[in-house]
């Protein structure tokens, strides 16, 4: 295979990138984008390896058995996977395109470069130094990450005393440490650098509270599309620069319309904890009524509008399913029923979505923040499933909240409002909600399969 | 543990009853032991059996109840008959009026009872359960309408039938309180026209749930006052008020009123001038009768005709004509109050003056009268807002987009600035192949901003699942890597490898597998 026909496979590849991106602006176009993204994939591979001949290896069979082994495990993976599970997944993947950008940097600083000059030769070096720095954090990020959405370590944000120090120390030292690799005092130097920047990866996102966890994901993917760039330059690649160029900028604009929708500023979430708060939060007055499952039957019976708005609660209930058979019920009966999703319900950015599709309510009922916020006002019933902060007033009220300013679904302004709930505890930013003690609230405690499970037994 | 005692109300026509069997029930989960005095529920349909069977003890007679008893619940409060039976250190729970009774707390007084009011439950939140007054008025506002039919000659609903086509009611609440939006909703569902006014122009939204027509007046004032209850109004509002009643009164066929300003008579919102211009066989329903009436020509407790044949119906025993449905509700309040009274449930009540609610229910205790009580700690209501933010109006609101736009220009120009020299700063030092791949970059960058824009939120999970899986075309580095003599570099490779292999059919393939699970409906 010629240079020039690799080239023109590597471009073809990035086209198909870009349109199996570019798919998934709707729901039907994206089913054939992911077609459009595996070949690209495939071409990719197939003209890597011919067009440079890998297959003359000494290692060829381990090489076939990676593959092979490797097609196995994600297959296994992609199959068994749970929908409410894929928060843990997609951290997981993250961390070893991670890995693997680490493996590369180090190997090329390893390989002998007798070709270039030396004006080359530093540029690659800064190029290796970076690829492997940015991807020894997305390595640690990711495996904290995986180990907090999946409830191995806690939720809870990790404050070091002096941590920003901490990460500022660590920084400089990688710096000096880049600066010896640079004047070529051996790859020991980068090794260390790597060390260190596992450290900081690990130490950053431990700082960051469960509630942040989509902005994280979304970080950490652009990081992974960064280091596949950083890469490209190292091999002189422009199908890596491309392709890690358009995952980096996709998850730095998710990651935009993450922290949008918690009106927090990026490096806020980044650097870990609340911004600052400048007075006392307002007094709730008023208690939680409770209220028993046979009177929220009836008051979906009696109901014609209604809106359902899921949150991370519906996940940990897996009630999704319930949820769907509840909604082909009530509109069975000539009832409207929609659903809200706040862009940062869940632990992913569309987790909600892919829940809900998952349990097969169409997506067309299935609305936005912005397209559903207006209609609240001539809503009969509001069902809040295991979702706090999202419909949390004080964001809108008390300009002294953690939250205020955060764009959240105005719920309490329906005739009723009924939230199922496990227990009278705050949500992960613990914070009180007023919602729960306002005139038109009923709580429903209890899990929220289980409470979906008997209105279920009433409406038919 | 103590004896909670019930009497037979003594006041005539009185057939509400304090204590049901199902409130005895939960009062001896507090601990209480109930009696009743023989017949006390009767005329709310519950018999002594029924009492009998939720372990109720039923006494002879009331001199009897009076002296087992240490706790007295009533609906209202002791007559002078009674007054000779209160023991030392009684403890009193009923209506009480204390304002309009001076001389019951006096005599109360002297025999060092504790009493508790419940027409003086602080109107909070927490104490919505106790709220005895707003169950009352319910009904209240129910039966109002019921009695206003029952004088009405015509169908609440329009109907068009063989026979002819009826018009509907047309129907007038003043006052939305709660007997007002009960009465608004009983009305619209028996298919009135309702239209309602209120001095609080915030309870136009409650006004408008229930279906009615919120009748607007022209006027900067704000009749709430403490409590959420209306306040006295100027005398420019009243003239307002009355242009509005005066142009509405002819079309009207039934007006209910239900203003009430606490601890004053009843506003005279009727005159006898309103009552002149109504139809004839138009129906007045006055609830403020017991206060002097909110319609100049209200007669307590009797419906009179005037002479151009409107109805006007003063009863102010409406609650107690459906003594089934008011007694249990109010027991309920009653047993809500003693819930709270016995926060050990011992059986033994704790008049907890730090309480806002007890202590504003208290109206004697420890031989003092307690009345009035201090203001509550806590705000009831939240302030009606009276100065609300100015609207911008769309000619300020264009000009702050042309703002914002001129400033979003700048700032771009200035990005553009810095990104060149930053450009130009690079180009000088690096090799023209860099050069070459960082346009390369660039652009993609580019792209990438302009595609993912597009995407839509729902798949943003399917966004990042593909997007993983594309980034492992790092997979290519590791292949271009294998080609060598260094077995350290080949192992490092081959691990790239596996995993980024992973990572390609894991994400393509859970990719895939979301997709199909959207779908439309």
């Amino acid at each position: 295979m010629t240079i020039g026909l690799l080239t023109a496979s590597y471009i073809t590849s990035s086209v198909l990138f870009i349109l199996a991106l570019g798919g998934l602006s709707n729901q039907e176009k994206a089913k054939r984008a992911v077609w459009y993204g595996i070949v690209g994939m495939a071409i990719a591979v197939f003209a890597t390896i011919y067009g440079n001949q890998v297959f003359f290896t000494e290692w060829l069979n381990w090489l076939i058995a990676a593959i092979l082994v490797g097609s196995m495990i994600g297959a296994i993976v992609a199959k068994k996977v749970q929908m409410t599970g894929m928060p843990q997944l997609v951290a997981a993947l993250h961390s070893f395109v991670g890995l693997a950008a680490v493996f590369i940097g180090i190997n090329s600083a390893m390989l002998p470069h007798s070709d270039m000059n030396s004006t080359q030769y530093m540029i690659h070096n800064v190029e290796v130094f970076i690829g492997v720095f940015i991807g020894a954090i997305t390595f640690t990020g990711s495996i904290v990450a995986f180990g907090k959405l999946s409830e191995l370590i806690t939720g809870k944000a990790l404050i070091l005393p002096g941590r920003h120090l901490l990460n500022l120390i660590m920084l400089f030292s990688c710096l000096a440490l880049g600066y010896m690799f640079l004047n070529n005092e051996g790859n020991w130097t980068l090794i260390v650098m790597t060390l260190i920047a596992f450290v900081i990866g690990a130490h950053l996102v431990l700082a960051i509270g469960g509630a942040d966890m989509p902005v994280v994901v979304s970080m950490l993917n652009s990081y992974s599309g960064w280091a596949a760039a950083a890469t490209g330059f190292m091999l002189g690649n422009d199908l890596l620069i491309v392709t890690g160029a358009l995952v980096g900028s996709s998850g730095a604009i998710l990651s935009y319309i993450m922290c949008k929708a918690m009106n927090r500023k990026f490096l806020s979430v980044i650097l870990g904890g609340w911004g600052d708060v400048t007075g006392p939060t307002m007094d709730i007055e008023g208690e939680m009524k409770p209220i028993d499952i046979e009177s929220v039957a009836a008051a979906l019976n009696d109901a014609n509008k209604i809106i359902i708005v899921p949150g991370y609660g519906m996940a940990v209930a897996q009630a999704q399913s319930t949820v769907s058979e509840l909604t082909s019920r009530l509109r069975a009966k000539n009832k409207e029923v929609r659903f809200g999703i706040h862009p940062v319900a869940g632990r992913l950015p569309g987790h909600m979505n892919v829940l809900l599709a998952e349990a097969k309510v169409p997506y067309d009922i299935v609305l936005e923040m912005e397209e559903i916020n207006d209609d609240f006002p001539d809503t009969d019933v509001v069902m809040i499933l295991g979702a706090n902060d999202i419909v949390n007033p004080a964001a809108q009220e008390d300009p002294n909240s953690p939250i205020a300013g955060m764009p959240v679904l105005e719920v309490w302004k329906a005739k009723q409002v009924f939230i199922s709930k496990r227990g009278q505890g705050k949500g992960y930013s613990g914070i009180e909600n007023p919602l729960f003690f306002r005139e038109n609230s009923r709580m429903v405690y209890g899990d929220a399969k289980k409470s979906l499970d008997t209105i279920l037994q009433s409406i038919n | 543990m103590m004896i909670i005692g019930c009497p037979k109300e003594v006041f005539k026509g009185e057939n509400r009853v304090a204590l049901t069997p199902e409130s005895a029930k939960q009062l001896q989960k507090l601990g209480y032991t109930c009696l009743l005095e023989t017949g006390a529920g009767i005329n709310a349909n519950f018999s002594d059996k029924d009492y009998k069977n939720a372990k109720v003890k039923v006494v002879k007679d009331a001199s009897e109840l009076w002296k087992q008893s240490d706790i007295i619940l009533k609906v209202r409060g002791p007559e002078k008959s009674e007054l000779s039976k209160v023991k030392l250190n009684h403890h009193i729970i009923s209506f009480i009026w204390p304002n309009q009774n001076k001389s019951l707390l006096e005599a109360l007084k002297k025999k060092k009872v504790t009493v508790q009011a419940m027409d003086m439950i602080p109107r909070i939140s927490r104490a919505q359960k106790m709220d005895a007054l707003s169950s009352m008025a319910n009904i209240a506002g129910y039966r109002a309408i019921i009695e206003a039919g029952n004088q009405f000659g015509r169908f609440f609903t329009g109907q068009i039938t063989a026979a002819g086509k009826v018009p509907p009611a047309k129907i007038l609440v003043i006052g939305a309180g709660v007997a007002g939006l009960a009465a608004i909703g009983t009305a619209q569902s028996m298919g009135a026209i309702i239209r309602a006014f209120d001095v609080r122009p915030e309870v136009a939204e409650q006004i408008e749930s229930m279906g009615a027509e919120f009748l607007m007046l022209d006027f900067e004032s704000d009749g709430t006052g403490e409590g959420g209850y209306a306040k006295p109004a100027s005398k420019e509002f009243i003239k307002k008020e009355m242009e509005l009643f005066r142009k509405q009164a002819p079309e009207i066929d039934i007006v209910i009123t239900t203003a009430l300003i606490p601890g004053m008579p009843a506003p005279k919102l009727w005159p006898k001038e309103m009552v002149e211009l109504m139809k004839p066989g138009s129906v007045i329903v006055d609830l403020a009768a017991e206060q002097g009436g909110n319609c100049e020509v209200t007669v307590p407790n009797k419906i009179i005709e005037t002479k151009n044949k409107v109805k006007v119906i003063g009863f102010t025993d409406l609650p107690s004509r459906m003594a089934t449905q008011s007694s249990s509700l109010y027991s309920t309040n009653v047993r809500h109050m003693i819930d709270d009274l016995t926060p050990k449930k011992d059986g033994i009540p704790f008049t907890n003056m730090e309480d806002d609610v007890i202590r504003g229910a208290t109206v004697l205790h420890g031989g003092k009268i307690t009345f009035p009580p201090p203001k509550p700690k806590i705000v009831a209501i939240a302030k009606h807002e009276t100065n609300k933010i100015k609207e911008k109006s769309s000619e300020e609101i264009a000009q702050d987009e042309i703002k914002a736009e001129k400033k979003a220009g700048k700032l771009q120009f200035l990005l553009l600035v810095v990104g060149a020299l930053l450009t130009w700063f690079i180009g000088y030092y690096a090799p023209s192949d860099f050069m070459q791949h960082f346009i390369v970059f660039i652009l993609s960058c580019f792209v990438g901003y302009q595609v993912i824009w597009n995407v839509s939120h729902s798949l943003h999970t399917p966004l990042m699942a593909v997007t993983n899986a594309i980034s492992s075309i790092i997979i290519i580095g590791a292949l271009l890597q294998m080609r060598t003599e260094n077995d350290i570099v080949s192992i490092l490779a081959l691990i790239s490898i596996f995993i980024a292999t992973i990572n390609i059919v894991g994400g393509f393939m859970v990719t895939k597998r979301m997709l199909s699970m959207f779908q439309r409906s």
